[in-house]
């Protein structure tokens, strides 16, 4: 299911790196070519394909997953404060602490499976959000979020100069454009990583513990530590793409962990397709970029659209689509994904090969051919 | 009190003061987390209801206990139509007051009915809960039954999103106060009434709501225990296909029992509006919770929901007391989630899970 037509792997990961790199010019068309969506296409990106290391090879549908994405923001916002506005430093150890934070929970987690596990990782998410809250504000600075000041210690960077730094590669500012590459490279990295997991033994075996883990473990296996390898590596995904955020934008706060954002990755992978390679990177690109246009709509834009029906229909139109769009944005996201679940569970990926499916039957004209009947119901 | 009271009675030694109040702040402690606890039983007992006959996960559970709460809203803010009536007590200049039609018609009738708007909607709330649990289990739950249980989850987690943002846009985003009755709406003096001393006042309407999920509770065990229909709903949680085979047409049971669980959460959503002003995502904080409750309870067990969901109410105020937050920072917080993850790394089952249900 999850070997594409595309056998060799170099020359995926070349299309993929060039079209990643070249984003800026061919999402122009479409106006999503600005650095502040690219980044976030980058980060959550990353997020996913670590969500779906888990979720898509061992079946494990963890609701918790925002929890690492928030430890790695707040180990790199602490990163910028006390060691160096360097993001290098503040990338490793936020990718570390979300390895770390994943080795405890998912220990623990992972003596459960099927809804257990999903309540267990639940209650995981839900704890730390509300200790950051409450007890650990002198750690996470509470409601306000964890901030950089002009008073950080910054012990690597020397004496700070006017007003707050902002972080840097090297002295490469990292903003904009710069901003996105950084995150951009990061996400072929994790990417290739991706691509070497699936293809791989381990992978192997981790989809195998998805279709039957009781036949693997009466074959004298033992699934245990290989579930938590897959565990870590996806906490260690989202905690980079939760520094990425904080090296973006150096900021952290604790609705990073709450349960919908661990929901909204769910979801993006669902929507792309859980189990592929490609497939939550599509579904991230999807439901960021519909939320930037759907978010910006208002009543007058919708006017605009639909002022070429006559003037009482233009009326009912805009007052339906309005519901849609601005704050009613998550309507629309509520009802596509369950569109997506009800109609195409495989995501947008089973839509693609339903639609070559039919495609090659039609051009071929034989419907008996032998096709591989795979991802049904 | 009166001083004179005070007087004629031998004043208690400090330490025994000090025991009284405590015990005071404990029973209150008590009370409050036998009404939360109230909530999450009357929630989790619909979920389990629907997971244990259906077989479903409904996600979408907690949106029915908001839009319960909205019942009330609703009807709230129908009764309350008004129109500019001159204030006929105000004589130097003309002024205007929103009046409601029904206290322009009715008089000291119609402002009484707007008072007891919560207890009406009550009624109000049983047939559309009823119509909407039917509709929801026929249009979408039942072409998932034989859907794994991830997708169950993600379809009805859709469903709850769609819903709180169709409230959302048409009641906004704020919390809505939804009084209770005026005459029910101050304290009891619990310490009078039980010889305890004078300190320990409860509201009424939170006493009220105790007695009502304990009423609704045992309604829908006796419903279950006692009539035809419960014997068949209780064989099909057993063993599904032979309840079929003996030529009863389970589904359409399984619809009203989808029913009755969203009249359940329903009205614990009506009983909850003055309590908690409504608000378009208390479903979903309330949801959560609830499938801790339901999972420590044990999957597919109705005295486990309803046990599991008074004792993590009541460990949950308990937590919250000062003194217990001095020793462990923060313990209100986590508990809940906490007691969930020891129970079950202890008890994989729940506190009654059944054996067979959800095991891998």
């Amino acid at each position: 299911m999850t070997t594409p037509a595309i056998r060799n792997d170099w020359a995926v990961m070349a299309i993929f790196t060039v079209a990643v790199l070249t984003a800026p010019l061919w999402l122009a068309p479409i106006g999503a070519n600005y650095p502040d969506l690219l980044q976030k296409f980058a980060i959550f990106g990353i997020f996913a394909i670590g969500f779906n290391i888990l979720f898509g090879l061992t079946g494990y549908l963890s609701f918790g997953h925002a929890v690492f994405l928030g430890v790695g923001s707040y180990t790199a916002v602490w990163s910028f404060k006390l060691l160096t506005m360097n993001v290098i430093p503040a990338v490793i150890l936020g990718t570390v602490m979300g390895g770390v934070f994943a080795v405890l929970i998912g220990y623990v987690s992972l003596r459960r499976s099927g809804i257990y596990f999903s309540i267990l990782t639940l209650a995981f998410a839900q704890m730390s959000y509300n200790l950051a809250y409450s007890v650990l504000t002198p750690i996470t600075n509470g409601e306000t979020g964890l901030q950089l000041t002009q008073q950080d210690p910054r012990i690597l960077d020397g004496p700070a100069g006017e007003g707050l730094p902002s972080t840097t590669l090297f002295g490469l500012e990292m903003s904009g454009y710069s901003g996105f590459y950084f995150c951009a490279v990061m996400l072929i990295l994790a990417f290739y990583i991706s691509l070497r997991i699936f293809r791989s033994p381990f992978g192997l075996k981790l989809q195998a513990i998805k279709s039957n883990q009781t036949r693997m473990k009466y074959t004298g296996f033992n699934t245990k530590p290989y579930l938590l390898v897959a565990f870590v590596i996806s906490g260690m995904f989202a905690g980079l793409a939760g520094s990425l955020m904080a090296v973006t934008d150096p900021l952290a706060g604790a609705e990073r962990m709450q349960w919908t954002a661990s929901g909204e990755v769910v979801l993006m992978t669902i929507l792309g397709g859980t189990g592929t390679l490609i497939g939550p990177l599509l579904g991230v690109g999807i439901i960021k970029y519909f939320e930037n246009i759907f978010s910006a709509l208002n009543e007058a834009t919708l006017h605009a659209f639909f002022s070429f029906m006559p003037d009482w229909l233009a009326n009912v139109m805009v007052a339906i689509s309005s519901q849609f769009v601005g704050e009613g944005w998550h309507l629309t996201l509520g009802v596509l994904f369950m569109l997506v679940v009800i109609f195409l569970p495989g995501g947008v990926m089973e839509g693609i090969r339903r639609m070559t499916a039919a495609v090659r039957n039609l051009s071929k004209q034989k419907p008996t051919e032998l096709e591989p009947k795979e991802a049904e119901g | 009190m009166a001083a004179g009271q005070l007087a004629g009675r031998q004043f208690p030694s400090i330490s025994h003061l000090t025991v009284w109040t405590v015990m005071d702040a404990l029973i209150l402690q008590l009370l409050n987390g036998l009404d939360k606890g109230g909530a999450y039983a009357l929630i989790a007992l619909g979920l389990t209801l629907v997971f244990g006959t259906l077989g479903v996960v409904n996600f979408a559970h907690g949106a029915l206990f908001m839009l319960g709460a909205f019942c009330a809203v609703t009807l709230q803010n129908v009764l309350t139509i008004s129109k500019k009536v001159k204030d006929e007590s105000i004589t130097f200049f003309d002024a205007y007051k929103e009046t409601p039609y029904l206290e322009i018609w009715w008089g000291d009738t119609g402002a009484a009915i707007i008072d007891w708007v919560v207890p009406i909607s009550i009624i109000l709330a049983i047939p559309i809960m009823l119509a909407i649990g039917v509709a929801m289990e026929r249009g979408l739950i039942r072409h998932f039954y034989k859907r794994p249980h991830a997708e169950q989850i993600l379809v009805t987690f859709g469903l709850a999103i769609v819903l709180q943002e169709i409230i959302k846009s048409f009641f906004g985003a704020n919390p809505i106060p939804t009084p209770a009755p005026d005459i029910i709406s101050g304290s009891a003096n619990i310490g009078m009434m039980l010889g305890l001393g004078e300190s320990l006042v409860y509201p009424w309407w939170r006493l009220i709501y105790l007695l009502f999920a304990g009423v609704v509770i045992f309604a829908v065990f006796a419903f279950l225990q006692f009539t035809t229909f419960g014997m068949v709903v209780r064989a099909g949680m057993q063993d599904r296909e032979t309840v079929g085979l003996l030529g009863i047409n389970v589904e359409r049971r399984f619809t009203i029992v989808f029913g009755i669980a969203a009249i359940v959460a329903g009205l614990a959503g009506v009983m909850y509006a003055p309590i908690l002003p409504p608000d378009y995502h208390m479903g979903m904080d309330f949801l959560v919770l609830s499938f801790v409750v339901v999972v420590v309870g044990g999957m597919g067990s109705l005295p486990g929901a309803v046990a599991a969901g008074f004792l993590l109410g009541i460990l949950q105020s308990f937590a919250s007391m000062t003194e217990v937050k001095a020793i462990l920072p923060g313990i209100d917080q986590i508990i809940i989630y906490l007691v969930a993850v020891v129970i079950l790394l202890t008890r994989p089952r729940g506190l009654m899970g059944r054996k067979g249900v959800m095991e891998d």
